[in-house]
Parts: C-alpha cells; structure tokens; sequence
C-alpha cells in the first residue's frame, strides 16, 4: 500500500489517490498537423516500463489537485512528487533496490 | 414557508437526532451557510477582497483554516477555500464578495446545502474515527486548528479538529450522510 | 478416565477452571488456558483428521500455526469456520470441534480407498488426467471437489460483528518472544508510539514453552514484569491475540486480532468476533521466531510424531506429557531438551540421532539422566495402529547417510518427537520484498535486505539467533535502533537479564532419511509436505519431467500451497530438490511468500464494511417520500433512485406502463436530482465549453440552455447533458448521473494539467440542488398553479431557464425535456427538495400526477429516439455513428475528440451504426444486449452485425421498441435481420430510424 506525498497535503494512504495513467504526454497544439501515426501515438501509445515510471495521480479524497509522481514500476518506489509544469526530477543513479519483480 | 432549515438529510430521513454509545455522541449540525470560494492566493487583490469581506485572509498553508467571529474559512486546495457562516449570511456575503473581486479572477459558489456536519463527540471519537479513515490523528501529528480533507469508508470529508481531545466535525456531502452516519455507528458499537 | 495425560504439575492452565468441549460428538474436558490440541492430547486423542489427498490419518503435529494436520471444523451453523488449527483454537467451555475432509468418521474413512491407490495419484495427476475434453472439466470438478477439499464454508449469514481499523505508529514490532519483548521495552523507553503484536494469547512466545532462568527468576516472571512495565507505557499499544498477516509497501501491514473467539460464540458479550488492524509503521521490528524443521523419513506422517519443540510446549506451557514411551529423532541438539524435558515429566525416553558422534553439552546431559541414545541412526518406518504409533524401526545409517544398514531395531513408543532444525519465520520479511540470504552454515534462509520502501530490523531467531542471551541482546539492539531511526534521539538498548545456556553442537543436514526400499518405491511414504500431501517421490517425479524451477514445482507438487502456506515443508521442499539436482539449495532458488501469513476470515477482511455498509450509497432529499411510498430502487452510480412505484398488487410491468401512460397523457414526475451540476465561471468559461463539447456556444445568451456531447480524445461520446448560460462568463453544466464525478474530473484534469493559465473556476453543485422534473400536457398547469408568472411559450421558451419562486420556494426552473415533452426541470436547494416533492404531489392530485421513476424515464426517452451515454454508447461510438452529425461543429475550431474523427477507422464506411429495431411480434421485448446476426443459423458461430443497447415495452407507442449498434445500420433501415437469443431460439426484426413517437 502506497504513501504518496501530495505536494500540497503531504504524505496519505493511497486509498485517498486514484492514477490517472502516463504523465507529461501534451496535447498537440495543432492537431490538424500531425499524421496519422503521430496522432495514433498521442491517443494510444504508452511506454509502459519497466523501472522508472512518471505518472499522473489526483488526490481525489484530498484537495483534488492532479500531479505527479516519478516511481518504480519493478519496486514500487516512489522516488518523487510534483506538481505539474515542473519538469521531471532527474534519474536516481541506482536502483535503491533491484528484485525480479513477481518471483 | 418550506425554507425549515432542519429539513437536512438525516433529520429528513426521520432518524433520531442524536445518537448516544456510552460515552460518545453523534449528532448532526443545524445547517449552516457555505461558500465556495476560488482565486489566486498570491493575487494581493484577491486576498484583500476577500479580507475586505470577511475580516480574514485565505489560509495558504494545507489542512489549515482561518476565523474571524462568525467566519471560519477553510484550506480545500491551493486555490480553493471553504467558507462556514450563519445560514443567513451566505447570500448577503456571496453578493459581497462578487463586488468585493470583481475585476479580479474569481468564483463564489453558494454550497450551503451541498455538505451537512456531524459532529462526533467522546473520549473514543479519534478511535471511532479511526474504523474509517486513514489519516493519523494522534493529537502530536493532528493538533487542534487542523482540518484534513480525507476519507470516511468510501466517503471523502472534511475533519474538524476541535482540539479539546473529543470534539470532531465531519463535513460530508449531503448525499453521503446517511452512509457515513450508518459506518460511524457501526464503528461506536464496535469500540 | 479424562485427562489421562495431563501431568499432575505445572503449566500455564488454570485448573481451577475445567472446561467441556465436545470434539467428534464425544465429550472431553480440558483446562482454560488449553488449545483445542492441548486438551486432545491431554484426553490422549492423537488422531484428528484425514489427509488432502490420500486420506491418511493425521495427527497433531505441531503447538502452533505451523499446523499443518491438525485442521477442525470449528462450532456448526451461523458460526461454523472450517479449516481451524487446533494448535491454534483457544478452549472455551461449550467449544464443539469436528475432524474434516473423511466420510462417515475419521476413524473409517471411505476416501482412504485413494491411499491404496496412490501410485495412480501422483504429482500432477489432476493436470494430466483431467486435461481433456476441456468441457468435461465441470464434471470432472464435482468429482475432485467431493473427494478433496477440507472443510465446509459456512452457509448462513455470519451473526458476528468484526471491526476494523487504521493505526499508526513509530515502531511495529511483530512477536512478543524474547527478542520482541526487548525491541518493544528499548523503543517504548524512548516515548516512541510502539505496537506490539503477538498471535498467543499471552506474551513471552518460547520463554512459555520454556523453563529457563532470566535474571534469576523463571522466565514467566521476567514476561510479566516487561509486559507490567510495557503497558505503564502510554505510548505503547499491546496486542495480544494477534497475527500480522500481511506485509506490504511503506511499511503498511495487516494484523487480525482475535477480540472474543476465544470466549465462544454464545459468550462474545456484545464484542466484535476479529478486528482487523491496517498499521502504518514508521519502522518495524521483525521478531517473528522460528519454525522447527520436520525430518523427512518414511511413513513420518503418522498420527503420534509432532515436532521436538512441539512437544516441549505441551509438556512446559500446557502439562501434557502426549506419550508415556517418547522417541525423539532428530539431526541437532536442540531436540534434546524435549528428551530430558519428557524423561523429567516420567516418560520413557530414547533418542535417535542422525549424527554420528553428537557430543554437544546437551547431548551428555542426557546421557547422564539415563536416557538412551541411538547415533548415526535413522528411522526407517513406523508401526501404526488404533490412531497413534507404536513403534519405530531403527536403522544404522551408511557413511553417506543416504542409505541405512543393518537389520530393523524395534523401539517402542506411542509418540516420536522429530527435529531437522530450524527455520527463521521470514515470511512477513519476504512478503515486504526483503531478500532472503541463504546461511550454508545454518542450512537456512535468513532476512538479507530490506526493501527500500520498507525500513526497519530484525532480531532473534528470525535472523537465526539460536541462542537466549542472543535473542535477548539482538532484540534490545533492534528496538533501540528503529526508535532511532524513527527520529528518536537519546534511545539506549534495554539491558538484558543474565541466562544460563548451554551451548549447542552442529547438525547433520540429511533432508531425506533412508529406508530399506529407495524412497518412493516401498509401502513407506515420505512426505516434505503433510498438508498438502505432497511427497519426495512427487518431487524426483517433478524433476525428471523438468519441473526443476522452484516455481514449477511448488504448483506441480502443491507444496506450499496449502492453507499453512507450507510453513513446515518450504525448506525440505527445496533441500530435496536441492540433492536431486546436485545444487546448493539457493541455486534451486526460494518462493516469494505472499499474504496473508495464516488465514483470514472474510468478516475480518470485510470489517464494517457489510450488508448496507458494503457499498458507499447515496440519497437525495426526497429520498423519505420515496421510501415511505414504496418505491422500488435502482443503483445508479452510488445512488439510490426510484425504479418504479408500483401501487398495491402491480408488477413492475404493470407500473412502468401507467407511469408511461400518465406522463404522455396527463403529468409525470421524475426526481432528477442526481445529475451531476457544475457552477464554471471566468472569462474563459466558453473557451472550456467550446473544448469539451462537440458543438459551438458562443452564440448562448444568458438564461438559455443547449444540449451539448463530450467526447474523449479518441473521439468517443463519454457523457451529455444541457449547459445553460446564468450571466457572464457563468455556466451551469449538468452531466449524467454516472458520469458526474468522471466529468468534473474531466474538466479538472485538462484545467490543471493543461490549461492552467485558463481564467476558469469549476465548482460541483450537485448536491446543492433538489430536483423535480415535471413532463406531460399537465405539466405547465400544474407548474402555474404554484407560482405566479405566464410560462407560455413567448414567455418561458424552450431550452431557457427563469429564477422565481414555486411554493414560495426559491427555484431555477429549467424548460428542457429529456421526454420529447414540455417539461420543467424545478431546481431548489436542498433543504428545500422534499417540501417541493411534497407540495408538487399535492398540488398534483387535481392534475393526475404520477411520479415515475427511472425505467419509465428510460421509455419516454427510447420513444423520442434520444440516447443515454452509457447505455447506448460504450466508448466505441462516435456522434456520427449516433447520428447525431448535427451536433458536431464543423466551423469551431478543435475540440476534444475532434481529430480522431478523421482516424481511417473512425471515419470509415460501415461502422457500428444507432438504428430502431421493430420485432416481427409487437408484444416481444427483445433482451438487451441480444446479437443482431445475418445470415441466421442452426447454431455459432454466425455473422453478428451488432447487439440491442435499449429495449422496451412503449404503451405509447403501442408496442415493443428496441434500439441497437448494427453495422452499417442507417444503410439497412427497412432491411428485416435475426436476432439470435440466448435460450437457442431467434426472432425476425426490422431496422428502423430510431425515433418511434414524433
């Protein structure tokens, strides 16, 4: 069971969040422009890694702000909360732990 | 005259007023006046529009409220505040508070009847409190002048602490009230 | 002749208070303070259940929830639990047990038929033999479930109550031995919040199995006087009772606490059953002990062969002495305790080690109280007989160890006491992703490092401590350093009290004990795992067909898999495999262990969470009328509306027919106030409007109202709903019932993520206004007779929106129609809702007024043609394939959703396509979701062009109409196709256009 720390309320029990998916995918501006496949890419296409993962939650029990939270999909580490329009924080330089995931 | 302010949700639905278990208590509040307020918090003229109405500043810092005599505002977001004031006074304020930010970004938005008040009351209340919500409210951690906007069951509210070691508001949206009525008697008897 | 042994002295039991309980329909009679299993074994009942599998008697193998023979059915009716250790089941007087998984008595079981056939049982047996035809699977099902499984679920609603809360502190510790015990004094000195949580009913954990001196003192008063000092502490919460089950991200683990079982069902005194604890811990402190290994030797699942320390517990904590003539088998000294121990009660004791020259201090102990000893020797087999043993045949073991030599040695013994070491309880460890670390020396796995999300320590035997000081010290350490490291400055370890111990020598590590037939070949069984009858040949089988990953093999065998989770059988599991293969044991690698750590009961799990608590329900101010006039109610989203109202006698038929009738015909009443609201003001108000819906509304004046439908990005419709303009840069929006949060989250999203310079505020009014929609030819009467203002046409159009009040009441009366009718959708605030209702039913009388509910709604709309987002959209149709192009702005510049429309597949020919459908039978109602085919077959597979999304009896249109997706749709109307329904039968329908009343 996660504890997310809001940026704004601190830290809660995850049963107060729910995800919202991918963070930092922005909408094109022009729409209009783009090609099929880049179109398809913004509407469907996710990285989904393993490891690093940076994405979207709204503390919908909280203060219903949206933001985000940089965390590891293999280990369900959350290395940083923030708000959105700040720019990802940088990549931890080690994996503060390494386990095969679902052994 | 149909404007009874009594008539709110568990009242209406013909359940005692007050429940007792031992030493705890839980009754719901008259209905008071509310005000949804929204705006820039570092906008100086926002922040004097709304003291010039009030008699206080929105609280900037999370789970926090300000009072000024009948006023009590409340911290729902960094641009979000919730005003209590007697019933009466929600319209004539709403009306006051338009003029007050006009030209100013801004929304007031009456929400009286949106949310009703429970108030839990007993030596136990933050251990009734406790079969629903997962916020730690030890008194070191949850002092007296904080709110939490937080879970009850699968309901969100607003906890009030009073800060006297027994006395917490708990503000939920109307529909809800019953259900999170229902779950805090559940949660007395269960002690 | 009861408690035949149970000796005279001694023990944590009161006898001052004997207590009957009834096991298998036979009266017994126990002490308080017994386990179920304490007082069988005082009564000298060994035998208390069959097998998984083979239906082989079992016995009691254990004193604790290691258990994995002893399982019960516990008390019968409301409150029977299947599946209850005995070794764990608190006696209480009235307590009624029965053994399980054996027809008609444990004692002649028919099943155990499967034993003498167990060559044809083998590892795997169900895969392979019930593999095909996958149809016959269910009958195959029936069959494995009547002869396996072990007890019955109960079948009435559970009368007890559980509770369940959230608890936070700074130090968690888990165990309440010695280790645990020191942790919880050294964190609770510093002021730290503590919990300490214990699954016995007392704390102390081995110090009550054991009669060692601390400080002086026996070790009882030593528990007691922490435990006096821990709970002076008023930071420190003791939990005694309590398992913690579960370990999971940041620290949150999951602790059930058995409140009143122990009191009986009829006793509990008003007290919940269980509480379930979810614990936010800072730091925790694992002092979870250990589990004693079984030796895995022939025949070693005979009912009368329990654990060495086992043993020790019984004749220590509970005063039975299980057997008058005590063999212990075992590979270490710690067995030897249990030797002296039982020679010290009266029992005839002889050792078998498995050593070859065991010479710890112990050891000579034991030879000096006379008891003999039998090294390099093994077990090869048992004589069983009337529920217990009666012998063992010993065996000189070869050099190896792997075979024995010699001839048989008869010795005789009702009870065979085995040790094959110890095992650290790493479970909760593991389950918090910790990783194990193997000990070569210890021949056991040890917590290695801790997950990152999940700080704290670990002490005593759960990080192989094998000794008491050890335990003592280690414990001290642990809770000092979580206290500090949980921000508390100044923490000093508990000191711990002077111990005596002898130390102890080394074991022989033999994970299979020899007989004189190769394992698995002889009438011999040796089981590694007794719960799930799983054997080594099952593992030599699992190896050669390459099952060779600890993971395959744990679901080939089961081992592990049963409900103790294997806490007996991991590490034989894996050490035979380990000799199989030739690799060391880490290299055949170690299961993760998963939650819970013993079972739970769902009412544990479910808490307050039952009956009308189960589900978050929501209600709306006229919700009292409704009840009190027999509605019928219908969840939608979370609440709670009427369905219908029938009167007396009518069926739901016969109700949504008038309710349809009276609102084309006279005035209907529907109570909308469930909509979802939202107040959206700021100068950029319509540039949201203009992107979130698919048409344009810069053209909306104040106090007029426009449909409007919101698409996702994918450009598929996901809610509607009408927007009217209240002033300047003011808007009130109204969405679906269900979609109302799913909306405002919507807008929120895009306003804080996307568009945060966007002056515009979205604020949910949902719940500030009542609702009261009135629709019919009635309508604008009734409405007239309750205010005082002209709402003809020119005064009060369509699609606008006026302020006045009706009944006095202050209101927003909005004239839009969800019915195709004139209607009034009447918006007060809240505290006003029900005295509206009221007045409107009143007044209503002179006008016929018949309030309808949600299927009636669900009619008046199908027969105007007009969707419901959810019903006949599914996140796959866009406007266009509603036909509802009209609506979506071709000049406005983007909106959401827009660009997908020009998707290949989006914009494609022949798309699922909204159309009516007419059955050949006006009186058929078509099924909703029933598959519209053509060509129409015997039977599937058959061409499917799409599926019914409303379906209903119209009285006004005087006959069954039906809506659906077909492919292709607008081009068939007129065509006749098939529907094919679920009974096997099908029915002609026509396509039409959708709207069926104009």
């Amino acid at each position: 069971m996660l504890l997310i720390d809001c940026p704004w309320c601190g830290p809660r029990d995850q049963t107060e969040f729910h995800p919202h998916g991918e963070a930092h995918i922005v909408r094109p501006g022009d729409p209009d422009s783009l090609s099929q496949e880049e179109w398809g890419d913004y509407v469907f296409f996710r990285t989904n890694p393993k490891g690093i993962h940076y994405e979207r939650w709204v503390h919908a029990h909280g203060c219903r702000r949206w933001f985000n939270v940089m965390r590891d999909t293999v280990t369900d580490h959350i290395h940083a909360t923030y708000k959105p329009g700040e720019p990802k924080p940088a990549l931890p330089s080690t994996r503060p732990d390494d386990e095969k995931p679902g052994s | 005259m149909y404007a009874s302010p009594e008539e709110i949700p568990l009242n209406s639905s013909c359940r005692s007023r007050e429940k007792i278990e031992g030493t705890n208590s839980l009754r719901e509040m008259g209905l008071k006046g509310k005000l949804n307020l929204r705006g820039d918090s570092g906008n100086l003229a926002f922040v004097a529009g709304v003291k010039a109405v009030l008699g206080l500043e929105p609280p900037v810092r999370a789970n926090t409220y300000h009072e000024y005599q009948s006023h009590r505002l409340f911290w729902l977001g960094p641009d979000e505040w919730l005003l209590h004031c007697d019933l009466d006074a929600a319209g004539p304020l709403r009306e006051s508070l338009a003029r007050s930010l006009s030209g100013t970004h801004h929304a007031v938005t009456e929400v009286s009847d949106y949310y009703t008040v429970l108030r839990l009351r007993g030596p136990d209340a933050a251990a009734i409190l406790r079969r629903g919500c997962p916020l730690d409210l030890y008194h070191e951690v949850f002092p007296a002048g904080n709110i939490a906007q937080t879970r009850f069951g699968h309901a969100s509210v607003l906890l009030h602490y009073h800060g006297d070691g027994e006395t917490w508001d708990i503000q939920v949206r109307w529909s809800y009230a019953e259900y999170v009525w229902d779950y805090l008697a559940s949660a007395m008897r269960a002690l | 002749m009861t408690q035949i042994h149970r000796l005279p002295r001694g023990g944590r039991i009161n006898r001052d208070t004997p207590l009957q309980f009834r096991y298998d329909n036979r009266e017994y009679q126990g002490y308080e303070g017994d386990t179920l299993a304490s007082a069988l074994l005082a009564n000298g009942v060994h035998l208390v259940g069959r097998s998984f599998k083979y239906h082989r008697p079992r016995g009691i193998y254990s004193a604790g929830s290691e258990e994995p023979n002893a399982l019960v059915q516990l008390e019968s009716g409301a409150h029977t639990e299947p599946n209850r250790r005995a070794t764990e089941v608190e006696l209480y007087d009235g307590l009624c047990a029965a053994s399980q998984n054996c027809w008609p008595s444990v004692k002649f079981d028919l099943g155990a038929v499967s034993s003498g056939v167990s060559r044809l049982l083998p590892a795997g047996f169900y895969y392979k033999t019930f593999m095909w035809p996958a149809s016959f699977w269910m009958t195959y099902e029936k069959f494995i479930r009547k002869a396996a499984g072990l007890g019955r679920s109960p079948e009435e609603i559970d009368p007890d109550h559980y509770d369940k809360l959230h608890a936070h502190c700074d130090v968690l510790v888990v165990g309440a031995g010695p280790a645990g015990l020191q942790a919880a004094l050294s964190a609770g000195r510093s002021g730290a919040r503590v919990i300490l949580a214990d699954e016995k009913p007392e704390f102390g954990g081995s110090l009550l199995s054991d009669p060692a001196v601390l400080g002086g003192r026996p070790a009882a008063e030593w528990v007691d006087a922490v435990v006096a000092e821990l709970g002076d502490l008023p930071e420190v919460t003791l939990l005694t009772r309590t398992t913690v089950t579960g370990y999971y991200d940041y620290n949150f683990l999951v602790a059930n606490e058995r409140v009143s079982e122990h009191l009986g069902p009829r006793n509990r005194g008003g007290q919940p059953k269980e509480r379930l604890w979810k614990i936010r811990a800072r730091q925790v402190v694992l002092a979870t002990g250990a589990i004693e290994r079984p030796l895995v030797f022939a025949d070693n699942d005979r009912p009368g062969i329990m654990l060495a320390g086992a043993l020790r517990t019984y004749i220590n904590r509970f005063a039975v002495l299980p057997g008058r003539r005590v063999g212990v088998l075992t590979n270490n000294d710690s067995a030897y305790l249990a030797a002296l121990e039982a020679a010290d009660a009266g029992a005839d004791v002889e050792v078998i080690d498995v050593r070859k020259d065991p010479d710890g201090a112990l050891v000579a102990k034991a030879r000096d109280a006379g008891i003999g000893i039998r090294q390099d020797s093994t077990v090869a087999g048992v004589r069983y007989r009337g529920g217990r043993i009666r012998a063992a045949a010993v065996m000189k073991l070869s050099d190896s160890g792997s075979d024995v030599r010699g001839r048989r040695d008869t010795v005789h013994c009702d009870l065979l006491a085995v040790s094959g070491g110890w095992n650290p309880t790493v479970h909760l460890f593991s389950q918090g992703k910790g990783k194990l670390r193997y000990l070569e020396d210890q021949h056991c796995f040890v917590p290695g490092a801790r997950s990152a999300n999940n700080p704290g320590h670990e002490a005593g035997a759960c990080k192989a401590a094998w000794t008491l000081p050890a335990c003592l010290a280690r414990g001290a350490e642990a809770g000092a350093a979580a206290a500090r490291d949980a921000g508390f400055g100044g923490v000093v370890a508990a000191d711990s009290p002077a111990v005596d111990e002898v130390p102890e020598g080394g074991m022989r590590p033999l994970w299979i004990l020899p007989t004189d037939h190769p394992v698995g070949r002889g009438p011999g069984k040796h089981f590694h795992e007794l719960h799930n009858d799983s054997t080594v040949a099952d593992i030599a089988l699992a190896a050669r067909e390459g099952f060779v990953s600890v993971e395959h093999l744990k679901r080939y065998t089961t081992t592990g898999m049963g409900t103790d989770q294997g806490k007996t059988s991991n590490l034989n599991a894996l050490s035979v495999m380990a000799d199989i293969r030739g690799l060391p044991v880490p290299e055949v690698g170690v299961t993760t262990f998963r939650p819970p750590f013993t079972p739970l009961t769902f009412g544990a799990i479910v808490g307050h969470d039952r009956r009308e608590l189960f589900l978050q329900k929501r209600k709306t101010p006229m919700h009292p009328w409704h009840e009190t006039n027999g509605a019928m109610f219908e969840d939608v989203g979370d609440w709670k509306r009427p369905y219908y109202f029938p009167l007396p006698g009518e069926s739901m038929h016969d109700a949504v027919q008038r309710e349809c009738r009276a609102a084309r015909t006279a005035v209907g009443m529907l109570d909308a106030s469930t909509l979802g609201k939202i107040d959206i003001r700021g100068k950029d108000a319509l540039r949201l409007l203009n992107m979130v819906y698919t048409n344009a509304w810069d053209t909306l004046r104040p106090g007029r109202c426009r449909y409007g439908l919101m698409l996702n990005e994918h450009g598929m419709v996901f809610d509607d709903g009408v927007t009217t303009c209240l002033g300047e840069h003011h808007y009130h929006m109204t969405t679906t019932t269900g979609g109302a949060a799913r909306v405002m989250n919507w807008l929120e999203e895009w306003l804080q993520t996307e568009w945060p310079s966007w002056e515009v505020y979205c604020t949910s009014v949902t719940e500030q206004w009542a609702v009261a929609t009135l629709t019919g030819p009635g309508a604008r009467d009734l409405l007239s007779s309750l205010c005082d203002r002209p709402l003809d046409d020119d005064a009060f159009p369509f699609m606008s929106m006026q302020a006045f009040p009706v009944a006095g009441i202050p209101a927003r009366v909005f004239r839009i129609s969800f019915t195709g009718d004139i209607a009034f959708e009447i918006n007060v605030r809240a505290r006003h809702g029900l005295a509206l209702w009221e007045t409107l039913i009143d007044a209503g009388k002179k006008h016929a007024l018949c309030p309808y509910g949600t299927e009636t709604m669900h009619v008046l709309r199908a027969e105007k043609g007009f969707i419901i987002a959810g019903q006949d959209t599914d996140g796959t149709v866009t406007p266009m394939d509603l036909g509802m192009d009209w609506i979506v702005s071709k000049k406005k510049g983007d909106f959401l959703g827009r660009r997908s429309h020009a998707r290949t597949d989006t914009a494609r020919e022949g798309r699922k396509q909204l159309v009516g459908l007419l059955t050949e039978d006006p009186v058929f109602v078509l099924p909703e979701g029933t598959h519209v085919v053509e060509p129409l077959r015997d039977s599937p597979p058959m061409n499917m062009l799409g599926h019914v999304t409303s379906s209903y009896m119209s009285p006004n249109v005087g006959r069954s109409i039906a809506m659906a997706l077909i492919k292709d749709g607008f081009n068939r109307k007129g065509e006749t196709l098939s529907v094919s329904l679920m009974d096997g039968g099908s029915h002609r329908v026509t396509v039409t256009d959708p709207v069926f009343l104009s």
